[in-house]
C-alpha cells in the first residue's frame, strides 16, 4: 500500500474487569490501516474483535481499560488525547455501525433527524443541508424512495433498510474511518447481499477506510482488502484477502476454513410410512394467516431441513406440530395417527415422543436450575426414574453430550458457555427418549466452530438413537451439512421440497434459486460476479 | 465535653457493629452451602449487619421468657423508675419493667408482623403467579378485583375491616395480610409476566408439567429476588401499620407488650428529658433499617449488577 497510514495501533492491551480482578481481553495487538483500505477482523465471540474495533475510536466499554500500547489516528494519540478531542473525532472522522441497527436507532426520532444530528453537532453542516445530503446517500445506498424514507421512524422500515440507513448515517460527516461491527449478522441471506453491496460501493466511492468485524469468513472475503484473524485477544495471522483464503498459514485459521466441510453421510432413500406427516396445515395468529396449506413428511432416522427467511412461517410450523398453536385447518399425523391439535389434550406418552431444542439456549434453560434438574426432570417425569437410576441416567446423558458429569452436574446454566448450554438443551430433549426432535435454529446463535460441534453431535445421536429431526434454519450451509430432505418456505407456503441432492442441483424454483445464490462463498469475486449476473438478469432490486 | 463522648460512643458502636458484621458474614460463608456462600461472600457489610440484627431479634423473640428478668405483665415497682438495677431500663407508667416489656414486644410485634407478611406473601404471590401463567379471564377477574381493593386507602380499609371483624390478634393478622396481599399480587403478576414468555416455560408446558410445578419450580425461583426484596419492604410497612393501629387502639390490646403502644404510653416522659419512650421506637427503627439493608442487597443482586 502506498497510501498514507491512517490508523496505527501498536501493542494494544485492554483489560476487562470481572469481580475485583482484571484479566486481559486484547493482548498486544498491532494494526495498521491505510487510507481507503478495508481490513477484515475475524474470530469467534470472545476473541476481542469488538473491543479492538471500539478501541480504534479511542473508546473502551465500561469495565474495561487500556493497559498498554498506543493508538494513533492521523497522527493524534487517541489514548492520551483529552476526552474533548476524542469526542470531536467520533462521528466526524471515525464512525461506527453497530450489529443491530434496530437496537441502535432511537425509536422516537425520524431517520432524517438522526442523520442530521452528527453533522449539526460537529458543525459540519446545517440540518437542511444534511437532509439534502441524506437523500443523496440514501439513493446511493439503494434505499427505496430515498427522498421520503427519511421521514419514517425506525420501526417503519425493514431490518436491512435500517442497516443501510445506519451506514448512510455513519457516512454523514464523510469520515476517514468507519468501523462495521457485524453489520449483517442479524439479517437474512437475501437481505445481507443488498447491505453488503451497498456498504462496499459507498466505502469505495468515498475512499473511506473501514474495519469490518465479522465471524463469517465468506462475508469478509467479499468486503476486505486484508484480513486479520484474532483468537482469544491475540493476533493469529494477517494477510491480504486472496493470500489468506488460498493459503492460510496457521492451524487455527485452517480449522476456521474447514468448518464448512462437515457433511452428514448420505442416507438411503425414505421408505415406508412417515413418522410425522404435516397435512394441509393453515395456521396463524388472530386472523393473520401465517401458514397456508403446508404439507410435508418426516421419516424415521431422517433430517428434514425447513428453510426460509424470517417471517416465512418455519417456526410457526414447529409450533403447530408441538401443539402450541392449534391450526385453523389441516392435521398432523404422528405414526399414522392424528395428533390432538393442542398440547394440552395430548397424553404424556405423545408429548414425550416430540421434543424441542431452541435457538436461544439462554432462554430455553431455566437459569435457576442446575443441570441435574434440567436434564433429570424429563427422565423423572416420563420414565419414572428415581434416586440412583436417575442419577446414572443424568450422568449418561452428560457423557453423551461430552460434558464431564463430575464437573458439570451441579452447575447452573450461567456457568456454561454458549455451546455447552446448547448441548444441555440437546440432553434435555434426549432425556425423554423421543423419536422426533425439532431443532429451531439451534446453531444460529453460535460461532462456526462451536456450531459445527453441535451439528456433529446431533448427527452422531441421530444414528445412535434412530431419531428423526425437523431442522429449522435460514442458513443454507447448515442445510447442506445436515439435511436429508429439504423444505423451502416463503410467505407461509412451501415453495419446493425434496431430497437434498435434488434441491441443490438445478432446476430450482425461482425463490430457491435466489436463496441458494445469496449464500456468500469464500471466493472474493463472488459478490461482484453475483451482482453482475443479477443486474443483467433483472432490473435493479428495490 | 459531653458531645465528644457521644461522638466517641457512636464511633465505637459503628466500629463494633462493623467488626461483628464482618465476623458474622465470615461465619455464614463457612456454614452455608456452596451456592448461598458464594452470594454471601459478595454481600456488603451493611447487609450482613442487617442479617445479624434480624437474627438477634428472632432469638430475642423466641427466647423472651428466658431472657427477660420479669414477667410480661408484672408490676414490679413504682412508676417511671430511673435506669438502675434491677430495672436496667427503668419502669413504665404502671411500674412494669421496661426491658422486659421491650423483649416481649419483640415477640408480639415482630411475630405478628412476620406472620402477617408471610401470609400476605403466600396468598399474594401464588395468586399473582397463577394469574400471569393462566392469563385470560382468571387474570382479568383477579386483577380487577385487586384493583378495586387497592382503590381504597389502606389504613381506612383496615380500620373498616377491623371494626367489622373485631380486634383479636387473628383478625388483625388476616386483615392486614388481605390488604397487603393485593400489593404483592401486583408485583408477582408483573414479574411473572416477564417470565412466562421465556422458552423454558414453553418447554415445561410442552413437557406436560402441571400448574403447581410450573409455578413453584419454573417461575417462582426466577421471580424470587424481587419478591424477597418486596418482602423486606412489606415487612416494614406491616410493622408500621400494626404500630399505627395499636396507637389508635385497634391493634394489639394492652396489657400485651407492643412497641407501638409502648411509645404512646410513655410519651409523657419525653418532656422530662428522659429518652425511655424512644427505646421501643428505636427498636422499630433499628429493625426497619436492618431489614432494608438486606433488601437493598437483594435488589442489587436482582438487578443483575453483581453476579
Amino acid at each position: 500500500m502506498d497510501k498514507p497510514v491512517l490508523l496505527q495501533i501498536k501493542g494494544l492491551q485492554i483489560d476487562g474487569r470481572s469481580g475485583d480482578t482484571w484479566s486481559p481481553i486484547v493482548k498486544g495487538v498491532d494494526l495498521t490501516l491505510h487510507k481507503g483500505e478495508v481490513l477484515g477482523l475475524i474470530g469467534e465471540s470472545g476473541a476481542g474483535k469488538s473491543t479492538l474495533g471500539l478501541a480504534a475510536m479511542g473508546f473502551v466499554r465500561d469495565g474495561c481499560r487500556i493497559s498498554g500500547g498506543s493508538i494513533e489516528f492521523n497522527g493524534i494519540d487517541l489514548i492520551n488525547a483529552p476526552e474533548a478531542d476524542r469526542h470531536g473525532l467520533r462521528g466526524k472522522r471515525i464512525a461506527y455501525v453497530a450489529q443491530s441497527a434496530a437496537a441502535s436507532f432511537n425509536p422516537a426520532h425520524r431517520l432524517f433527524d438522526q442523520y442530521a444530528e452528527m453533522p449539526v453537532v460537529h458543525g459540519v453542516s446545517t440540518a437542511a443541508k444534511a437532509q439534502a445530503d441524506a437523500i443523496d446517500l440514501y439513493a446511493k445506498m439503494r434505499l427505496p424512495y430515498p427522498d421520503q424514507i427519511g421521514f419514517r421512524y425506525p420501526h417503519q422500515v425493514s431490518g436491512g433498510q435500517l442497516q443501510r440507513a445506519m451506514t448512510a448515517m455513519a457516512m454523514s460527516c464523510r469520515p476517514d474511518l468507519i468501523i462495521f461491527d457485524e453489520p449483517t449478522t442479524a439479517l437474512d441471506v437475501t437481505t445481507q447481499i443488498e447491505v453488503l453491496a451497498a456498504i462496499r460501493d459507498i466505502v469505495a466511492q468515498f475512499d473511506t477506510a473501514a474495519i469490518y468485524i465479522t465471524h463469517d469468513l465468506a462475508v469478509v472475503a467479499q468486503m476486505a482488502d486484508r484480513i486479520k484473524v484474532l483468537l482469544k485477544g491475540a493476533e493469529v495471522e494477517e494477510a491480504d484477502t486472496r493470500t489468506m483464503l488460498s493459503a492460510p498459514r496457521d492451524d487455527y485459521t485452517k480449522s476456521l476454513w474447514s468448518v464448512r466441510n462437515f457433511a452428514r453421510a448420505v442416507q438411503p432413500a425414505a421408505a415406508g410410512a412417515p413418522l410425522v406427516s404435516v397435512q394441509n396445515i393453515s395456521a396463524g395468529y388472530g386472523t393473520a394467516l401465517v401458514l397456508d396449506k403446508v404439507s410435508f413428511d418426516i421419516h424415521k432416522r431422517r433430517t428434514v431441513a425447513v428453510v426460509g427467511e424470517s417471517g416465512s412461517g418455519k417456526s410457526t410450523a414447529a409450533r403447530v406440530i408441538t401443539g402450541l398453536l392449534p391450526p385453523f385447518s389441516g392435521q398432523v399425523l404422528f405414526d399414522g395417527k392424528p395428533l390432538p391439535a393442542s398440547y394440552k389434550s395430548r397424553p404424556r406418552e405423545l408429548l414425550r415422543q416430540t421434543q424441542m431444542i431452541y435457538q436461544m439456549a439462554d432462554t430455553a434453560l431455566n437459569p435457576k436450575l442446575p443441570l441435574r434438574d434440567l436434564i433429570g426432570r424429563p427422565a423423572q417425569m416420563y420414565l419414572g426414574l428415581q434416586g440412583k437410576a436417575l442419577e446414572t441416567r443424568i450422568r449418561d446423558l452428560l457423557n453423551l453430550i461430552e460434558l464431564d458429569p463430575d464437573t458439570y452436574i451441579d452447575r447452573l446454566p450461567s456457568e456454561l458457555s454458549g455451546g455447552q448450554k446448547q448441548r444441555v438443551g440437546i440432553a434435555r430433549a434426549l432425556a425423554a427418549e423421543p423419536q422426533f426432535i425439532i431443532c429451531d435454529e439451534v446453531t444460529s446463535a453460535l460461532d462456526q466452530i462451536v456450531a459445527e460441534g453441535i451439528l456433529r453431535l446431533l448427527d452422531k445421536l441421530q444414528s445412535e438413537f434412530d431419531l428423526a429431526y425437523m431442522f429449522i434454519t435460514h442458513d443454507l450451509a447448515t442445510v447442506k451439512a445436515i439435511a436429508d430432505d429439504v423444505v423451502v418456505m416463503q410467505y407461509g407456503m412451501v415453495v419446493e421440497q425434496g431430497p437434498k441432492a435434488e434441491m441443490f442441483s438445478p432446476p430450482h424454483a425461482p425463490y430457491t434459486e435466489l436463496l441458494l445464490s445469496s449464500v456468500p462463498e469464500m471466493d472474493p469475486d463472488w459478490l461482484s460476479g453475483l451482482l453482475a449476473d443479477r443486474a443483467s438478469a433483472l432490473p435493479a432490486k428495490a | 465535653m459531653g458531645f465528644v463522648y457521644t461522638g466517641l460512643y457512636i464511633a465505637l458502636a459503628l466500629i463494633v457493629a462493623g467488626i461483628l458484621s464482618w465476623l458474622f458474614r465470615a461465619a455464614l460463608v463457612t456454614v452455608m452451602p456452596r451456592q448461598t456462600a458464594r452470594a454471601l461472600r459478595t454481600a456488603p457489610l451493611t447487609a450482613s449487619f442487617g442479617m445479624l440484627t434480624v437474627l438477634l431479634y428472632v432469638l430475642v423473640a423466641l427466647f423472651a421468657p428466658l431472657i427477660a428478668p420479669f414477667a410480661e405483665r408484672e408490676v414490679v415497682g413504682a412508676q417511671y423508675l430511673a435506669w438502675e438495677a434491677p430495672y436496667y431500663l427503668g419502669t413504665d407508667a404502671l411500674g412494669r419493667d421496661m426491658l422486659t416489656r421491650l423483649i416481649y414486644g419483640a415477640r408480639n410485634t415482630v411475630g405478628i408482623a412476620f406472620a402477617t407478611t408471610a401470609l400476605a406473601f403466600i396468598v399474594g404471590s401464588l395468586l399473582g403467579l397463577w394469574a400471569a401463567t393462566v392469563g385470560g379471564w382468571v387474570d382479568q377477574l383477579l386483577s380487577r378485583f385487586v384493583d378495586a381493593l387497592m382503590a381504597i386507602p389502606a389504613l381506612i380499609f383496615s380500620l373498616l375491616l377491623l371494626t367489622i371483624f373485631g380486634t383479636s390478634v387473628l383478625s388483625l393478622i388476616l386483615v392486614i395480610a388481605a390488604v397487603d396481599a393485593t400489593r404483592v399480587f401486583r408485583l408477582a403478576r408483573s414479574v411473572a409476566q416477564g417470565i412466562v414468555v421465556m422458552d423454558y416455560i414453553e418447554a415445561a408446558k410442552l413437557r406436560g408439567e402441571g400448574m403447581w410445578r410450573l409455578i413453584t419450580r419454573e417461575i417462582l425461583p426466577n421471580a424470587m429476588a424481587p419478591l424477597v426484596a418486596e418482602f423486606g419492604l412489606r415487612f416494614c410497612f406491616v410493622f408500621l401499620s400494626i404500630s399505627a393501629l395499636s396507637f389508635l387502639g385497634l391493634g394489639i390490646k394492652p396489657p400485651t407488650a407492643d412497641w407501638g403502644s409502648m411509645v404512646k404510653e410513655n410519651a409523657a416522659l419525653i418532656t422530662f428529658g428522659d429518652i425511655t419512650p424512644l427505646l421501643p421506637a428505636g427498636a422499630i427503627a433499628w429493625l426497619t433499617v436492618a431489614v432494608n439493608f438486606v433488601v437493598d442487597w437483594q435488589l442489587h443482586r436482582a438487578s443483575g449488577l453483581k453476579e
